[in-house]
């Protein structure tokens, strides 16, 4: 009996790869965003966020280029604190999120610059439009956290083109595009 | 010349309260909507909307007012010549009038106000918010509002199509006492 809990010890040693970290993005602490800022008639910066989104990455600082993420946003939940505006959003014009309630990000490939910053390349699905996009990525910092947990955080930004997905309403020249910020903390699993 | 309902006659209060009502109500609908296709780069893309909200809540609050006039004046009572259809048919249609018109003035406060910010009625003063009571408040309170006013679009018109049938063909005073207060004479013919 004991022989053969220690041949099925060693057996599943043996069959666990060396896998990298796997990391739950931290909803519930909310340390993490995903925020959005689009021109406003090419006067100002209007800014928004999703408020709710889900997401989980493996990450190895050994070997960076096999990390993967993964991110979903529920769609209905944009804010850019303005009642009448947000639910203009949610419209079929817009997000449409009663059709599409979920946007998401699959992670396809990574790559590390020599400068450390890391190309994120991945497909993005926005309003039922799935589009390869690279996210341009960098480190911030990992380690023990206070409370008995591992974490590490990356934040990224990108550029998305309306209509691209699908979004036509025409809001001016200086609108066609939004800059897509993620602030990311994961907590080991 | 009477301010206040008699049995036989509305009163000045009153006939102006439907009158100014009438055209308030009629003055939304159509501003409601042709704002809702505006282009974004429409001058009048933040004005309707901003004379709709203002207007509409005045005619809640004028709403409000009437409800209590109806309660505290005496009601005037039907003309001999109706028929007892005719009677309950305008009591309901009244009736409904009153329902539809709660319920558009509700959910169009609760559209604007869903996020917890109140309306800012001509800059006179800020009617509060009751504060974010359901996470689809807006989309909800929009579907309500379209429809309930559709349905009060049919009731007006069948409003105007029964005082059109009063006034040529019964030839009674239906219309004219509602016009002007009358006497017992006038309302006999």
């Amino acid at each position: 009996m004991k022989v053969f809990s220690v041949a099925l010890l060693a057996l599943s040693l043996l069959s666990t790869p060396v896998m990298a970290d796997e990391y739950v993005i931290d909803k519930k602490g909310m340390h993490a965003s995903i925020q959005f800022r689009i021109m406003h008639l090419g006067y100002s910066w209007l800014w928004g966020r999703f408020n709710d989104f889900d997401g989980e990455f493996s990450y190895d600082k050994n070997n960076i280029s096999a990390s993967k993420i993964n991110v979903t946003i529920n769609t209905s939940s944009i804010d850019t604190n303005h009642a009448e505006r947000d639910k203009h959003l949610r419209a079929e014009e817009f997000l449409d999120v009663e059709q599409f309630p979920q946007s998401s990000f699959v992670s396809t490939s990574l790559t590390m610059k020599d400068n450390g910053s890391i190309e994120l390349n991945g497909d993005f699905t926005l309003r039922g439009v799935t589009k390869p996009i690279t996210i341009y990525m960098s480190y911030l910092g990992e380690g023990n956290d206070p409370w008995g947990g591992y974490r590490a955080g990356f934040e990224g930004t990108t550029e998305l083109v309306l209509a691209d997905y699908g979004i036509l309403k025409d809001l001016g020249p200086a609108s066609k595009k939004l800059d897509l910020f993620l602030s990311i903390e994961g907590i080991k699993k | 010349m009477s301010i206040v309902n008699t049995k036989d006659s509305y009163g000045i209060v009153a006939i102006l309260l439907h009158w100014i009502m009438a055209i308030l109500i009629v003055g939304l609908f159509v501003l409601g909507v042709y704002m809702v296709d505006l282009d974004y780069y429409s001058k009048w893309y933040n004005l309707a909307p901003w004379w709709h909200k203002c207007v509409g809540m005045l005619v809640f609050f004028l709403l409000i007012i009437r409800m209590i006039w109806v309660m505290i004046n005496p009601r005037p009572e039907p003309l001999v010549t109706y028929k007892r259809w005719e009677i309950l048919a305008a009591r309901f249609t009244h009736a409904l009038f009153y329902i539809l018109l709660i319920l558009i003035c509700m959910s169009g406060y609760f559209i604007t106000t869903a996020k917890g910010v109140g309306i800012d009625l001509f800059g006179w003063f800020n009617i509060p918010a009751l504060g974010s009571l359901d996470k689809n408040q807006a989309e909800l309170s929009g579907e309500v509002h379209e429809i309930a006013a559709y349905v009060m679009l049919l009731l007006f018109m069948l409003h105007v199509c029964a005082t059109v049938k009063h006034h040529f063909l019964d030839k009674d005073a239906t219309l004219v006492r509602i016009l002007k207060p009358i006497n017992k004479k006038e309302r006999s013919t």
